[in-house]
């Protein structure tokens, strides 16, 4: 899976698209290991912007908390944000949104995990 | 077939506190309030067709133990938890002392599956017929050490009734009481097997404690084989997804959300939620169900699974 990456000062916003599922999740888990190795404390910041997910599978929502997993071992920070309704609703009823740093928007994300990547974001 | 429901809670019975009984009956009250309910008749119709399930009924608190009622003369259960009580003694009061048969289908040989035997009366009366069917090679022993000292005051060989276990082997079909019969090993600690069980073009899938790690797309694709084009997938829906995968990995059990997704990819009829856990009340149960219901329905494409959350006394006619 291509995983479109912006970077904003010390934060990363990556951007997947489309479905989250048993034939992607496997390709977006290996399309976010270079950027999670580099979530780390003193590391990256990454915020997850779920604005072009139309779906996400169990499989999906396995693949960010192993990721949440990965980020607090290395002492980094990851959050997701922008969901689309349908998915807002599948992390609500699936009880993600309680275990996953979950933000309305990619700026508010920014804000909460890095004041340099908010003046950048806003700058930009 | 008819699928009866005798226990459906996960890990330990549970009973209803006063607390709750009196929360129901406030939220009743207050729904009758101006409705001139002045005879039991009136009563009963807004009892049974108006107040809510959460308010009218109770999930249950027993555990694990499901009938299905078949086209033949014998009695076929799904596991021998604290349900069975309720089950031997409904029988023995509708059908007698003795004369019955009975076929046991284990899916493991943990404590909340098979506690009830010790109190399953039609197993202490001579003339009864009782085969217990399982892959664990342990389930014997299990059973006879439940019903021994210090842990029992009645020992399994004073049980009257015949008695027998027979090894299933997994992965291929069994001709059993007229059903077939296919046993499937699932994660959880020591094993447990899920039980596929066909008669007359019906379907019903017995899958209870059983974590879908859903790490492995060939085990995935195994099961969703084991549901495929099931009338009712019988689901262990104990955790939420996020505990499943995070705090409550490895404990055996899955989530309301595997159950939707894998019911779907195989198109399965039903999906039935089932092994709740034992410290939600009948609140959560009934929000569980409206949620699951919700998932069902934003994520379905071109077949629809109707949902149902198990309770003690539920009857589904296939």
């Amino acid at each position: 899976m291509e995983l479109v990456s912006k970077r904003y000062a010390d934060a990363v916003a990556l951007f997947p698209a489309g479905r989250l599922d048993h034939a992607t999740a496997e390709g977006f888990k290996v399309a976010l290991q270079p950027h999670l190795a580099r979530c780390t404390a003193g590391g990256d910041r990454v915020v997850l912007d779920l604005a072009g997910v139309e779906y996400i599978s169990s499989v999906g929502l396995r693949v960010l908390m192993l990721a949440s997993k990965q980020a607090k071992a290395q002492g980094g920070a990851l959050a997701v944000a922008e969901l689309q309704p349908v998915v807002r609703e599948i992390f609500e009823i699936s009880r993600f949104n309680l275990v996953l740093e979950v933000f309305p928007t990619l700026r508010e994300a920014l804000a909460k995990l890095s004041p340099a990547a908010l003046a950048a974001f806003e700058a930009a | 077939m008819l699928v009866r429901f005798w226990g459906t809670r996960g890990s330990i019975p549970v009973a209803m506190t006063s607390a709750e009984v009196q929360r129901k009956l406030v939220a009743a009250v207050v729904a009758a309030a101006g409705r001139g309910l002045d005879t039991a008749g009136k009563a009963r119709a807004f009892v049974e067709n108006e107040l809510e399930f959460s308010i009218s009924h109770t999930f249950g608190g027993n555990s694990s133990c499901v009938e299905l009622e078949t086209a033949g003369p014998d009695y076929v259960l799904c596991d021998l938890g604290s349900g069975a009580r309720a089950f031997g003694n409904g029988v023995l009061a509708t059908r007698g002392p003795s004369g019955h048969r009975f076929h046991v289908f284990m899916s493991h040989p943990h404590w909340d599956h098979i506690m009830g035997f010790p109190f399953f009366m039609p197993a202490y009366l001579p003339g009864n017929h009782v085969t217990i069917y399982g892959c664990h090679d342990t389930l014997e022993e299990a059973f006879r050490r439940q019903n021994a000292a210090p842990s029992f005051p009645v020992d399994f060989s004073r049980m009257g009734a015949r008695i027998e276990f027979v090894r299933l082997e997994p992965e291929r079909d069994h001709d059993i009481a007229g059903l077939r019969v296919r046993a499937k090993r699932q994660r959880h600690g020591g094993d447990s097997y899920g039980y596929r069980i066909e008669q007359a073009g019906k379907v019903v899938v017995y899958s209870t404690d059983s974590e879908h790690k859903q790490d492995d797309p060939e085990e995935v694709k195994g099961f969703v084989e084991f549901f495929r084009d099931a009338d009712l997938v019988i689901f262990d829906a104990q955790y939420s997804l996020a505990d499943a995968v995070s705090v409550k990995e490895d404990w055996g059990h899955s989530s309301n959300v595997v159950g939707v997704e894998m019911c779907q990819l195989a198109r399965a009829r039903r999906l039935c939620l089932y092994h709740h856990e034992p410290i939600f009340d009948d609140e959560r149960i009934a929000r569980l169900l409206a949620e699951t219901r919700r998932l069902e329905e934003i994520t379905r494409t071109d077949h629809r699974v109707e949902v149902w959350a198990a309770y003690d006394g539920l009857e589904i006619a296939l």
